[in-house]
């Protein structure tokens, strides 16, 4: 009798939580959605923002976190895919060396995203970039301040552990008769990995694709110092121009407009737009994914 | 014994400080199929994959000994073992075609070799389809992934792919022990099609295979070889007590 009634509070108890969590996700849509809705059309899509950020669209953000993830991602996956192959392919498990690099990976991971935007500060920003002005424009300001370039590779770096993670499974999920197919009709071990094992893992390189995408469209911490501008008149031409974003939008809207009540439904249609594109890229993640595991039983 | 294509002396393979074959010498008959027979953990797998030098993969594996392919060591140390495994081809007991077409399965092998033009290509897919017995099934359908084939079909086109690159040696590792024994009728013609011009050793479980398919037959058991003879002669009159009590189904 006392053994089933702690069965039946533990029972309830976890269902309460869940419960809880179900209702702070509907909530939250449920606000955001009744408070965006209205103003989401095409006109909010595809028109520059007017009258100090207070009316119209917002255009240049969408292009700006889309230019900005694109060259993320031109980075950050070949460089993920990489190095997932060595650690899956080359690295002795024992060694120092790969250890080492899992560590790296894995800290780099739990690393918080404002540090990311100091680092690209310091490092891409004030190293790199400044003595690019140096070297090549006898001292003149070009890259040696925020840009598209800058932030992108800051946000790169933020996803790649989840680029190494994701390809580095699938990697794995490639069964050895595949391998030794391979190797036994005179393939090198390099043949292998190209034609075989990473085309085999496609759909573990898309996922880590998309799941960086998503989640670097929505950080605003890593670019904050790196790249992201306040208000453009126009949306980036070359890659020394700086660039809007949809979060860091959302955060310029909600506390240092003009009017922070009157710019509310833009401010919740904003986040709406951020909030459709994350979550269909991560739907479409999730679903990749599982397909994969479901692949490797 | 006729001209030999193999030989192989004093070959032990150690896993760390086990050993799993234990000084073999034996000598592989040029256009026969042997057959290497023997209970599960014998060493013939492991043997055989040693005549390919697959076990190279496997961590921790030291093998000591000769195995003279036309006379040359392949352990010596300025063999190609990319070459090596062109001419000494595999079959695996799963069937494993890679994740492409039919065609692209067969081309694989050309292609890494830096054969590109399509022509070509089309030639060698044909004929080494046909030479599998397999050209028929396929032919209107060489685009279809491999992996829609039955699993009779997959290993036949896994002969078919390891035919195009044109090997000497075919080493078969149980190649019909997942199939029905239709498809494993099958791949037996095939095998006594394929010794005209290819050398065969192939692993078995299966007493009966091993009798209608092969020439000779060598007996493994604890990573020994116990005997080696004809296959006439190892299933009617073997020299040892121990052959004779597997092949009879007494152990094993």
């Amino acid at each position: 009798m006392n053994r089933n009634l702690k069965d039946k509070l533990i029972e309830g108890l976890t269902g309460i939580s869940v419960l809880i969590i179900i209702l702070v996700i509907l909530l939250m849509l449920f606000i955001i959605v009744k408070g965006g809705w209205s103003e989401l059309n095409w006109r909010f899509i595809s028109e520059y923002p007017r009258d100090g950020m207070t009316k119209g669209g917002i255009f240049p953000a969408i292009i700006g976190t889309a230019l900005m993830t694109l060259i993320m991602t031109m980075a950050a996956v070949p460089f993920g895919v990489i190095t997932a192959v060595y650690l899956a392919e080359y690295a002795n498990e024992r060694s120092v060396f790969a250890r080492t690099i899992r560590f790296a990976v894995k800290t780099l991971a739990v690393v918080p995203s404002i540090i990311f935007g100091l680092f690209g500060l310091g490092f891409f920003i004030g190293f790199v970039g400044k003595d690019m002005d140096a070297l090549f424009r006898g001292g003149e300001l070009k890259w040696g301040q925020p840009n598209i370039l800058w932030a992108s590779l800051t946000m790169a770096l933020l996803t790649l552990p989840v680029v190494i993670v994701s390809v580095e499974e699938a990697i794995r999920t490639i069964p050895r008769e595949m391998r030794e197919a391979s190797l036994a009709l005179g393939a090198t071990k390099w043949q292998t990995i190209l034609k075989v094992v990473i085309p085999g893992s496609g759909t573990g390189i898309l996922t880590g694709t998309i799941l960086a995408i998503s989640r670097g469209a929505g950080e605003v911490a890593p670019i904050l110092f790196t790249g992201a501008a306040y208000y453009l008149s126009h949306i980036p031409h070359s890659l020394s121009d700086q660039f809007m974003s949809l979060g860091y939008h959302i955060y310029i809207m909600s506390t240092q407009s003009a009017n922070v009540d009157e710019t509310q439904p833009i401010q919740f249609a904003t986040t709406l737009v951020l909030l459709i594109l994350t979550f269909s890229l991560n739907a479409v993640a999730v679903t990749l994914r599982y397909r994969i595991r479901n692949k490797a039983k | 014994m006729e001209g030999s294509k193999v030989t192989v002396k004093d070959l032990s393979l150690f896993y760390g400080n086990n050993q799993a074959l234990k000084n073999i010498s034996m000598d592989i008959p040029e256009k026969r199929v042997t057959a290497f027979i023997g209970p599960s953990g014998c060493g013939k797998s492991t043997f055989l994959r040693t005549l390919n030098r697959m076990n190279d993969l496997i961590d921790h594996v030291r093998i000591e000994g000769e195995v003279l392919i036309d006379g040359i060591n392949i352990y010596e140390k300025n063999i190609d073992v990319v070459n090596l495994r062109k001419n000494v081809g595999m079959i695996f007991q799963k069937s494993n075609p890679f994740a492409k077409s039919v065609y692209d399965n067969i081309a694989f092998g050309p292609r890494i070799n830096g054969i590109r033009k399509k022509s070509q290509l089309d030639e060698i897919v044909e004929y080494s389809l046909k030479q599998a017995a397999i050209w028929d099934e396929v032919k209107n359908r060489l685009y279809n992934s491999a992996l829609s084939l039955s699993g009779g079909q997959q290993q036949r086109l896994c002969i078919a792919r390891t035919l195009a690159v044109n090997p000497e040696i075919i080493l078969m590792d149980e190649p019909a022990s997942a199939l029905d024994p239709i498809s494993t009728s099958k791949i037996e013609e095939l095998i006594h099609e394929l010794k005209q011009e290819y050398t065969i050793i192939i692993v078995t479980h299966n007493m009966q295979q091993a009798a209608r398919t092969s020439d000779f037959t060598a007996f493994f058991y604890l990573g020994e070889l116990i005997e080696m003879n004809t296959t006439g002669i190892m299933f009617s009159n073997p020299a040892r007590k121990q052959t004779e009590d597997y092949i009879s189904g007494r152990f094993g």
